[in-house]
């Protein structure tokens, strides 16, 4: 077993360099690096490109990346939560790439995985596909995306070992595991840190091969972004 | 004129027994509530969910299970949850049979805008582009014309587009209408108290009306 533990987040995030490409898991609020993301903002860090699919609300997630500018660039396939991010948008402070968001799973995937390159159907015809090169297979036509990968990633899962793997809860698994694993430094947090062999083999989602670093996080708040209830008949 | 409600209960009435399928935000989720129990049939969340139940109730909100709107929900006996690369395998790969989508405009070659004002704000396009790339039945539940009357349902989309020669179906408030493959909308049966002439006034693109048009019965 290789011990990949760290102390804290504060640790784990220490050597991010400014100007770094940086991978987070999670969608919406929910499976986020919250711990990771409060121990970034803290740090001088800045000029950061940030892979992930949405870009937080005002006051949580990335959010707090934003309106401390620590970030030049996002990566992603729906922003429309955050007013922060549409200020620096339309001044110009930002730039935004965005695309759909199988491609985005799949190109970080395809990072993650060696594969430099795929022809997808998504965006054919678009905006999407502009300057791309397409190609006909079966008399249908796809669109060449290209790998994403990233200097470090951070993601969040609920259980983890020493070793780094993990296994995620719900819908908080989304963008987790391709994030981990195309990150070339995967830092990991997770709500309970466990010593090899807790964790059963069969069970694991992402294994610890991916990841370099985790820690167990502490005082998640996670955030709901739509509550939505029935009420009881 | 059919009610947000009406055009879910419509679309409903075109989900099979056992399909997949994904619903989009806004009137796309109110289709739910209208499949009726004998169907057995399974809802998918692009972020990474098969089988989503009702909203739970207040002591059984959980913040990591969420639909891909963000809502809080429940899962279903026999769910299962996955990667959001997983996710889109399984859209890509044609195995979720129904696709059930908002949009901003439709061409009467069933291309679809839904993701991108220009000069206004750009929220991204989501799960969209994928979803429409790849589904062979898709369905939109949209008004049939804006808030300053002009029609919706156009020979060429203004807007930027999601997804070319996708769109199958169409229920509108007016009406409910099919794309032709040669092009046109293929006028099907219209709201209760509204006529013909009123939906050919508010389609700018191709009508094909024929025969009798029935009116929808709620």
């Amino acid at each position: 077993m290789i011990d990949k533990r760290v102390k804290n987040a504060e640790e784990a995030v220490r050597d991010i360099p400014s100007g770094a490409t940086l991978l987070m898991g999670g969608f919406g609020l929910c499976g986020i690096p919250e711990n990771c993301i409060a121990a970034i903002e803290k740090t001088d860090v800045k000029d950061l490109t940030i892979v992930s699919n949405n870009a937080g609300v005002d006051d949580f997630g990335i959010g707090l990346l934003l309106q401390k500018k620590k970030v030049k660039k996002m990566i992603s396939s729906y922003v429309g939560e955050n007013a922060e991010f549409e200020r620096q948008l339309l001044s110009g402070e930002l730039e935004v790439d965005l695309i759909p968001q199988g491609t985005l799973a799949e190109r970080v995937r395809a990072g993650g995985a060696g594969i430099p390159a795929f022809f997808t159907p998504a965006g054919v015809g678009t905006e999407v596909a502009e300057g791309k090169e397409t190609r006909d297979f079966e008399g249908k036509t796809y669109l060449m995306e290209e790998w994403l990968r990233g200097d470090f990633s951070c993601v969040k899962a609920w259980k983890g070992d020493y070793a780094g793997n993990l296994i995620f809860k719900g819908t908080a698994r989304n963008f987790n595991p391709m994030m981990a694993a195309a990150g070339k430094i995967c830092i990991a947090e997770v709500e309970e840190l466990v010593p090899p062999g807790e964790l059963e083999p069969n069970q694991i989602h992402t294994p610890g091969i991916y990841v370099q670093r985790i820690f167990q996080g502490e005082n998640y708040e996670k955030r709901i972004e739509q509550k939505t209830i029935t009420k009881k008949a | 004129m059919l009610t947000k409600d009406q055009i879910a209960q419509r679309i409903a009435r075109e989900v099979e027994n056992r399909q997949h399928i994904n619903l989009g935000i806004g009137i796309p989720t109110l289709v739910a509530n209208y499949i009726p129990d004998e169907l057995d049939v399974v809802l998918q969340s692009e972020n990474g969910l098969l089988g989503i139940g009702p909203f739970p109730t207040e002591d059984k909100v959980d913040p990591d299970l969420i639909n891909a709107g963000k809502q809080t929900i429940t899962i279903t006996k026999g769910s299962v949850l996955f990667s959001s690369a997983e996710s889109f395998a399984m859209i890509r790969g044609g195995h979720v049979d129904l696709t059930i989508l908002g949009a901003m405009e439709v061409s009467e070659n069933g291309d679809i805008a839904n993701w991108k004002i220009p000069g206004k704000m750009v929220k991204g396009m989501g799960g969209a582009m994928d979803l429409v790339a790849s589904a062979e039945n898709i369905i939109v539940a949209m008004q049939h014309c804006s808030r300053s009357g002009s029609s919706k349902l156009l020979k060429e989309c203004t807007l930027p587009i999601t997804g070319i020669r996708c769109v199958k179906k169409i229920v509108t408030d007016l009406a409910f209408l099919e794309i032709h493959p040669d092009g046109g909308f293929v006028l099907k049966e219209r709201a209760p108290g509204v006529t013909v002439e009123e939906i050919r006034e508010k389609t700018e693109g191709k009508l094909i009306v024929n025969g009798n048009i029935p009116e929808m019965k709620f």
